[in-house]
């Protein structure tokens, strides 16, 4: 009985996901997003391979070539996009950015997303106090933004270990604190759905069987969540992508030997009234691009997901 | 003149690759004062008429032709503007759930001013004594204080007298009530109906009821209205529904009723489920649950015919009437679009409906 | 509503004691306060002299409570860099940010609510497009990349508003330095104040237009059309009032979000106010001025978010304040 009813409900979800998947194919913006994004994660992936520069080489950096213009203007092939004010080659940190702004921006979510996942299960499976001190608690989180949060402990943490060993742990710190920050939006929906599932007959039945919590927890109740989990996923990138930016953009994130996407625009934004635009505008194309592809994915998993995100 | 003629009214469903049929040729006519009903299973299309008297009907839907007139003036091709000026003032309508149908953020007095003002001169404190009035004839304790209220603090059948109180705020001619005691318990449910006859009786106000329950329907309406699949296949006076039904939908309506089954018994559904929008089956829509059916009415849709009492859309009713072939009743076998017309000027002739 | 109050004032104050533990832990942590009074010409014997005479050698518990009394005063301990009370100097710079701020909300509020409302009336018409094609790419922009854009265009191509600093001010009621009383301070606020209501503006666009969708299929707008009301008043009475509800919660929810873009947009545009001073004392390594700055935008959060819920229990009828909060 109990082994048909399980066979059913994966057919019928994984029948689900292929309906799905056919009327993904059929929006084009939403293919060409995904296209795009794969892009970007093929080029992070393989950016020591295809950058033309080794941009841990010391040579790299080289103030002769300061400031040259991309080759389309100025027809050095040498520098496909030109270089920096360090001459720096703008296309090798460009690659080495995105990938480090990708890198921190999935594993910070990552991060939010345990977190998120096991609290939201533990708050909505054994409900009770815990459930209201674990909300209570993700309601405080969230009025504080996450952004305001980051930035008062990267500075915090800046002042506290000083600039030089800073540097080395900027990295781990920015997925630290960016996941940290936003565990509640996952929180809050898991706990939504454990709430709805645990009236379900087949969790009373689970538990009579004697199956532990933990199994019930993870094997039957988890996948329910898949969907807006998606949506939660996609979107928390983008912000997070967005948050590390804006840490970087402040000298609060990563520093210049080790440019994310944001630290360059950073260092950018001062050679673009001096004529130099493409140090800060490439950059910057780079950045919204990634972040626009990665909300409208959200967007489209939201449309036709249509799963019960928290809006606040 | 009739207060309210509906001629060979359709309505469709303009959907993304087909055109759905939600209403078709729809036929009846309304008297001053009178009060009708329409009943039948959720999905015949009960509301969508009603929305579609005062052209409400949400989106994907439209009047594909017919026609709706009120006083002789036809309603069907006027613009929203002017359309503005029929709602609420000439047709009101009462809503299912009034838990849903007052705006919860405004006092009940802000939602009944502005309905006046909105159609008429008054100045807001005699559009306020208005309403205060209004809340004291539908039975309301210290009219003035609900009127500062909100929603939220008043119960479901208060609300519904409020709501009544606001159709009544302009003097219409018609109001629409829309399974208007459905929502309330059942207890409250006795009371809002016998509200509603007194109030439309003592203000000469047409009803239209439309309701799932027919014992709702003999308490209240004049006349009754039955309608299957977008169809109408019954019509004629309540008594005559209740007591006599002709079309087999009709007397499967009937037999559901928990009074009509014996202590003990399992209440008689009539077996399967309406047809939905998109599969509606060839000939006569009920051919699928209907208990005599016969092979032509998988062919073709039988024609509303008068038997001196009611209109019925049934080959059976259709059969019986030819086998008597008495000359006293009347039936034409043109099955073109004046037909149903040309039946009711017959029936409205004899004055009997 | 005074049970509300009450309420609230707990939680405010459990809140702002978190948030002094910080700043205390701050302050007293960060770097050696003797070393910054006293230099290095100093022997240990004096310094350890000066730190049993400034207590820090007392338990931690009764450094804060010490920390927490002067605190209740005013006193926030003193600048390195200024060499004055921390909290006068974030005091001096609270009109600017303030200012700004005020300006940036009411630019959201008089562009983000019609554009929501037209985008959710009529959504398959091109404006409605339009709109959301634009708000989702400004969903995609981050702050600081609008920011320099705007100068780009609107200080270098086109000349057409400053781009750093406050221009010219006046002291009102002999305490607030406004910028709004003089046509310069306007022009230099244009830009500053544009960059920020433009990054928080999608978000409430979409939000305004999705949550007035829902509302426009309820019930008692269909019951309102049949009471024969005008399309403006269904649409802004009717609807826009239910709609502003839950913007209202999202809105004291992204009181944090517009503290943190306080801090990038004056710092691009070095406009004098206390998200720039922040970062300078950052820079400088300022601990009393960075955990003054803490307790006092506490504060000011705490503030916002009562008032926020006060505003929220205003216009929803169905909230009592009484059964409200915590």
């Amino acid at each position: 009985m109990k082994q048909t009813s399980k066979e059913f409900s994966i057919t019928s979800r994984s029948k689900h996901w292929v309906h799905l998947w056919h009327g993904f194919l059929s929006d084009k913006i939403a293919v060409m997003s995904l296209l795009i994004f794969a892009f970007y994660c093929l080029i992070s992936l393989a950016a020591p391979l295809i950058a033309p520069f080794d941009v841990r080489d010391p040579n790299f950096m080289d103030l002769e070539n300061s400031e040259i213009a991309p080759y389309w203007i100025d027809g050095d092939s040498r520098f496909l996009l030109g270089t920096d004010g360090q001459g720096r080659d703008l296309l090798s940190v460009i690659l080495y950015g995105t990938r480090l702004s990708l890198t921190i921006g999935i594993f910070a979510v990552l991060i939010q997303g345990v977190l998120g996942i096991c609290i939201g299960l533990m708050s909505g499976y054994f409900g009770g106090r815990l459930d209201n001190f674990l909300m209570r608690c993700a309601d405080v989180q969230l009025s504080f933004s996450n952004m305001m949060v980051a930035i008062i402990v990267m500075a915090l943490f800046q002042t506290i270990f000083g600039i030089a060993s800073y540097q080395h742990l900027a990295m781990y710190m920015l997925i630290l604190v960016i996941g940290l920050a936003e565990w509640p939006l996952f929180a809050r929906t898991v706990r939504a759905s454990v709430l709805s599932e645990k009236q379900k007959e087949y969790i009373d039945a689970a538990r009579i069987m004697g199956i532990g919590s933990g199994r019930i927890m993870f094997k039957h109740i988890l996948p329910n969540t898949v969907s807006p989990l998606l949506v939660i996923f996609t979107i928390q990138i983008a912000n997070a992508i967005i948050a590390e930016a804006a840490l970087s953009f402040l000298g609060l994130g990563m520093p210049v030997t080790q440019p994310s996407l944001g630290s360059l625009i950073s260092s950018g934004f001062n050679y673009m009234f001096a004529g130099a635009w493409w140090i800060c505008v490439i950059p910057s194309i780079t950045l919204i691009v990634l972040i626009l592809v990665m909300n409208l994915l959200g967007d489209w998993l939201r449309d036709h997901l249509n799963p019960k995100v928290y809006k606040d | 003149m009739d207060l309210l003629d509906v001629r060979n009214l359709n309505v469709n469903f303009q959907l993304k690759r087909e055109d759905l049929a939600a209403l078709i040729d729809i036929n009846f006519s309304l008297k001053h004062g009178e009060r009708i009903a329409f009943v039948g299973e959720s999905g015949a299309g009960k509301s969508i008429l009603g929305f579609s008297i005062v052209n409400l009907i949400s989106r994907p839907g439209y009047i594909k032709s017919g026609s709706i007139k009120l006083n002789g003036n036809e309603l069907s091709h006027l613009s929203n503007r002017q359309m503005r000026h029929i709602r609420g003032k000439r047709i009101a309508m009462i809503f299912q759930d009034p838990m849903m149908t007052l705006n919860p953020v405004l006092t009940v007095g802000e939602q009944m001013v502005e309905a006046i003002r909105s159609h008429t001169d008054l100045r807001k404190k005699e559009a306020k004594n208005l309403a205060i009035a209004k809340l004291a004839q539908v039975q309301i304790a210290s009219p003035e204080n609900r009127f500062n209220q909100y929603p939220h603090e008043l119960s479901g059948g208060m609300r519904q007298r409020v709501i009544i109180a606001i159709a009544l705020l302009l003097k219409p001619d018609i109001i629409i009530a829309d399974e208007p005691t459905t929502a309330l318990d059942v207890t409250i449910q006795a009371e809002i109906l016998e509200l509603l006859k007194h109030i439309c009786d003592d203000n000469n106000v047409a009803l239209i009821l439309i309701s799932h329950d027919l014992g709702v329907v003999s308490r209240v309406a004049e006349r009754t209205i039955v309608m299957y699949a977008g169809r109408i296949v019954e019509q004629g006076p309540t008594l005559e529904i209740i007591n006599d039904p002709q079309h087999p939908y009709t007397q499967g309506l009937l037999n559901a009723l928990p009074q009509m089954s014996l202590p003990g018994h399992r209440l008689n559904q009539i077996e399967g489920a309406m047809p939905s929008l998109n599969d509606r089956p060839k000939g006569c829509a009920f051919h699928t649950r209907c208990p005599y059916v016969m092979d032509k009415c998988k062919q073709k849709q039988p024609d509303s015919l008068y038997n001196g009492v009611s209109h019925v859309a049934c080959f059976m009713v259709e059969d019986m009437m030819k086998e008597i072939s008495d000359e006293s009743y009347d039936f034409d076998e043109g099955d073109g679009p004046d037909n149903g017309a040309y039946l009711l000027s017959i029936s409205q002739q004899k004055g009997d409906v | 509503m005074f049970r509300f109050l009450i309420r609230r004032f707990i939680q405010a104050l459990i809140v702002m004691i978190v948030i002094s533990i910080i700043s205390f832990l701050v302050q007293g942590r960060l770097g050696d306060p003797v070393h910054q009074m006293v230099g290095q010409s100093v022997t240990l014997e004096e310094r350890k002299q000066i730190r049993d005479e400034l207590g820090l050698n007392d338990s931690l518990f009764d450094q804060y409570i010490r920390f927490a009394k002067k605190a209740v005063r005013g006193d926030l301990g003193v600048s390195y860099y200024y060499k004055e009370p921390a909290l006068d100097v974030i005091l001096r710079k609270l009109p600017a940010t303030l200012e700004l701020s005020f300006s940036a909300i009411v630019l959201i509020i008089i562009i983000a609510i019609p554009c929501g409302v037209i985008a959710a009336i009529k959504p398959k018409s091109i404006l409605a497009r339009t709109l959301m094609f634009f708000s989702t790419i400004g969903l995609s922009v981050p702050i600081f990349i609008i920011a320099i854009f705007l100068v780009y265009f609107f200080s270098v191509e086109w000349q057409i508003a400053p781009s750093f600093g406050r221009g010219e001010t006046e002291v009102i009621f002999s305490f607030w330095e406004t910028g709004f009383t003089t046509w310069d301070g306007i022009k230099h606020l244009f830009l500053p104040s544009l960059s920020l209501a433009l990054a928080l503006m999608p978000l409430f666009v979409r939000l305004i237009r999705s949550e007035m969708m829902e509302v426009l299929q309820s019930e008692y707008i269909k019951f309102a059309w049949a009471k024969g009301l005008s399309p403006m008043r269904i649409y802004f009475i009717h609807a826009l009032k239910n709609t502003l509800l839950p913007i209202i919660t999202v809105a004291g929810i992204q009181t944090g979000t517009l503290v943190a873009y306080t801090i990038l947009t004056e710092t691009i545009f070095q406009w004098p106010g206390m998200g720039f001073l922040f970062w300078d004392a950052i820079s400088r390594v300022d601990t009393p001025l960075i955990s003054a700055y803490l307790m006092v935008v506490g504060a000011m959060f705490v503030i916002t978010n009562t008032l926020v819920d006060l505003i929220y229990g205003l216009v929803n009828p169905t909230v009592r304040l009484s059964s409200h909060g915590l």
